[in-house]
């Protein structure tokens, strides 16, 4: 096999489109939520603020939110250009749950974004509030029934095989598969993390340039109280996500940890250097006991290592690093999130120091980073079987040479680096846009007249 | 299994849904992608006006591409691999169309100032390119993947025959939603458009038969010849009586401006009519039937009992949208 196989090429290139997509449905998921909240804050207190903040944070929602539909038809291609085996062999499961992805959530979102966005002035308030509760529970659903069928291929339940060819013999169980809830569950609190970073972040870098209106405060306050209320869930979450790995999933938690062989009393290693080919570890520095305490809640449990599954398991060091990546994060987090709310406790974002604002601001894509690696986990942590027990990744990709899967690669990865770049300088722009416009001066100014006034309900200013 | 429906007309419906799913998205996203090739050297004014009319529905409208790329992958697994395999070029190129097009939207107006013009330019640099990669798709499908020099140039036919179709799409919808210079300048765009297509169809019901001797027998055999003929007689019709009619528009207090609109949609549909028939029941041309490609009748069953359930409520709530933003297009604000 040559270095640069159409299977590698192929991995890398789903690879670089899942990552890529998967940032903006992180962002939309839950901000739709946030935006909801905002509205209502709104509705219930008629404090401007609230509106201000909706009107600024609905475009990067609405960014966010084209990111995501484009890299999603995208990936809604690659299973056909580059793994016809996937569908050939358990086409009779996913298929199903993609189909009740399209029907159930896309549309929903698609059609009310536009109301959402753009129909504040022509449909009444309770239903432009509508629109954006179907949006947020769009964007939600779609997440149940994509993490239902990745959770599938990594715990298949509820499937029987005839002639070779996966069929569906309870949807129930194929549907809430082992690892589903716990997959959904720390998938979503993942999101309300990256957003409420991504609000304090934003808004942080607003409020150090002197753009400290009352929208601005309220949001930081929002997204720092919001990440010190959700990372304690989201680290028990995947505390117990781990157990149900290990469980189901042996290999993927032994590469985790980078534990090679079978034994009681297994070190939690804080840092090492993985060595596939010599089978052990370098630099090694561990609390001893550890991993058995916490995978066993007992000190003396026995923790099966990689050496059990010979050629079998995933490669060590991305699943080593990626968990070390996002645990470390994680607790950043807590930290940062929990400093930030015990400062703000009294003065809101004036008692904040300088020197915790510009960690906001740096930590603005910190559930980014978190999310991927989470990702890259458990991803690449399922390797080599692309459904766990049923199909190999190997056996799933198509016959396409080489050279061509190389040219569209590097095609679609020219065009996302761009794509993420003009993201980030966008929303940033979009930020400074904001502050030196300044608040508006009275509710009319929030309005402006619109070209036409025939569809304008009456009723409305 | 199911004890409404013999398994067998499965696929025939899943055929049936997914035909429905792409004609929708040709005609529906056509015509955005139609605005994004006219909005080329426009005035800010003038293009900001075209894509505020498409902007509240671009979303939706893609979206039909997905359900019916979805009802392949799912309900013809087979076809869906040999198709996209065979199309492995084309389809990324057209995505790259897409995804230009579609963050175009919202990088025009939200990038900074200096870099508008970039993003018009990729809005429609992005339209073309999916446009003229979809009609390639197109014409390599009605030679059934063949190579050589013929089915190259016949798909180089149909990529820019599709794209004038879009291009005319795109100025009918301009007739419905705009007024004054810029609805005058879409009468123009749909008089030239129109004869391009007619050039189109024209040549690519003379191409197909000769460059297919399968399609050649489909459609000049007896009796068949005689179930085909309404189609292209009323095409003709169509044509001939649009090609007047946009002379004489627009009408006294902007009347009837929805109509070439939709005489546009039944030429299209007209189209995808004839292209069907030409077809069934093959789903890769002559290689692979919907039979043979189809899935499990169980996994296609719960599909089918979501689907009639699902889609009558995204057609109501899609013709919500197109009331809530009924009229001309107006600049679209934020609140």
């Amino acid at each position: 096999m040559s270095e640069l196989s159409p299977l590698l090429l192929s991995r890398i290139q789903f690879g670089a489109n899942i990552s890529f997509h998967i940032l903006f449905p992180t962002i939309t998921i839950a901000l739709g939520w946030m935006l909801l909240g905002m509205k209502l804050a709104y509705n219930r207190s008629g404090n401007f603020a609230w509106m201000e903040a909706y009107r600024f944070w609905v475009k990067v929602f609405a960014l966010s939110f084209a990111m995501g539909v484009v890299s999603g038809i995208t990936m809604s291609f690659q299973f056909g250009t580059n793994w016809p085996g996937f569908m050939e062999k358990v086409g009779n499961v996913a298929g199903p749950l993609l189909a009740y992805e399209v029907l159930t959530a896309f549309f929903l979102e698609a059609v009310f974004l536009g109301i959402m966005l753009f129909g504040f002035r022509r449909v009444p308030d309770w239903a432009h509030t509508g629109a954006t509760l179907l949006v947020a529970g769009g964007t939600t659903l779609s997440a149940f029934w994509i993490i239902a069928l990745n959770s599938w291929m990594q715990t298949p339940t509820g499937h029987e095989i005839r002639d070779g060819v996966v069929h569906a013999a309870d949807w129930w169980a194929v549907v809430f598969n082992p690892s589903m809830p716990y997959r959904l569950i720390h998938m979503l609190l993942a999101s309300g993390l990256t957003v409420a970073f991504l609000l304090s972040g934003v808004s942080a870098w607003r409020w150090l340039r002197g753009d400290q209106t009352e929208a601005v405060a309220k949001v930081l306050k929002a997204g720092v109280l919001t990440a010190a209320v959700l990372i304690p869930i989201q680290i028990f979450a995947g505390d117990q996500h781990g157990l149900n790995s290990f469980h189901h999933q042996p290999a993927k938690v032994a590469a985790m940890e980078a534990n090679w062989d079978t034994a009681e009393n297994v070190p939690l290693i804080l840092f090492a250097w993985p060595d596939e080919a010599q089978r052990k570890n370098h630099l090694e520095i561990a609390v001893p006991s550890g991993a058995s305490l916490i995978l066993t809640h007992r000190a003396d449990g026995t923790v099966p290592g990689l050496n059990d599954f010979p050629g079998k398991h995933p490669p060590v060091k991305p699943v080593f690093f990626g968990f070390r990546v996002m645990v470390g994060i994680g607790l950043l987090m807590l930290a940062v999130s929990w400093a930030g709310s015990f400062l703000m406790r009294r003065r809101g974002p004036e008692a904040l120091p300088k020197w915790l604002l510009y960690t906001l601001v740096g930590m603005t894509f910190a559930g980014w980073i978190a999310t991927l690696a989470g990702w890259y986990v458990t991803e690449i942590g399922r390797q080599p079987w692309l459904v766990t027990g049923i199909l190999t990744t190997a056996d799933a990709v198509a016959k396409v040479p080489a050279p061509m899967v190389l040219s569209t690669l590097l095609l679609y990865l020219a065009t996302y680096v761009a794509l993420l770049a003009a993201y980030i300088v966008t929303l940033f722009h979009l930020a400074k846009k904001a502050g030196d416009a300044g608040p508006p001066e009275d509710e009319r100014e929030m309005f402006p007249p619109v070209l036409t006034p025939e569809a304008v309900p009456e009723g409305r200013p | 299994m199911n004890p409404f429906l013999p398994a067998e007309w499965l696929p025939v419906i899943f055929a049936g849904l997914m035909g429905i799913s792409i004609l929708l998205y040709v005609i529906l996203d056509g015509l955005d992608l139609g605005i994004g090739i006219l909005s080329l050297g426009q005035s800010n004014e003038h293009r900001d006006s075209m894509i505020s009319s498409i902007g509240p529905f671009w979303d939706a409208n893609e979206t039909w591409l997905v359900l019916a790329i979805g009802l392949l992958l799912v309900a013809f697994p087979l076809a869906h691999g040999i198709i996209l395999t065979a199309l492995y070029l084309p389809v990324a190129l057209m995505l790259i169309g897409l995804i230009l097009r579609g963050v175009a939207f919202e990088f025009r107006v939200k990038a900074p100032a200096h870099k508008k013009p970039r993003w018009n330019f990729l809005f429609f640099a992005g339209s073309l390119l999916a446009s003229l990669t979809q009609g390639w798709m197109l014409g390599a499908y009605i030679l059934g993947f063949e190579n050589g020099l013929i089915p190259t140039l016949f798909s180089l036919l149909t990529a820019i025959c599709l794209t004038a179709g879009y291009a005319f799409m795109g100025a009918c919808w301009l007739i419905h939603k705009s007024t004054g210079v810029l609805q005058r300048k879409a009468i123009h765009w749909a008089e030239i458009t129109l004869l391009a297509v007619g050039v189109g169809f024209a040549a690519i019901s003379i191409a197909s038969p000769l460059a297919s001797p399968r399609v050649f027998e489909r459609w000049f055999e007896l009796p068949q010849l005689l179930w085909l003929a309404p189609l292209p007689v009323l095409a003709g019709g169509i044509f001939l009586w649009l090609w007047s009619f946009l002379r004489k528009l627009p009408l006294p207090q902007d009347r009837l401006n929805w109509l070439p609109l939709a005489a546009a949609a039944l030429l299209f549909t007209l189209a995808f009519l004839g292209l069907a028939y030409s077809f069934f029941p093959y789903i890769v041309p002559d290689r692979l039937t919907l039979a043979q490609a189809a899935s499990a009748p169980e996994a296609l069953s719960i599909i089918l009992i979501g689907t009639l359930f699902v889609l009558p409520v995204i057609l109501a709530y899609s013709v919500l949208a197109h009331w809530v933003f009924r009229g001309k297009a107006t600049e679209l604000t934020y609140h």
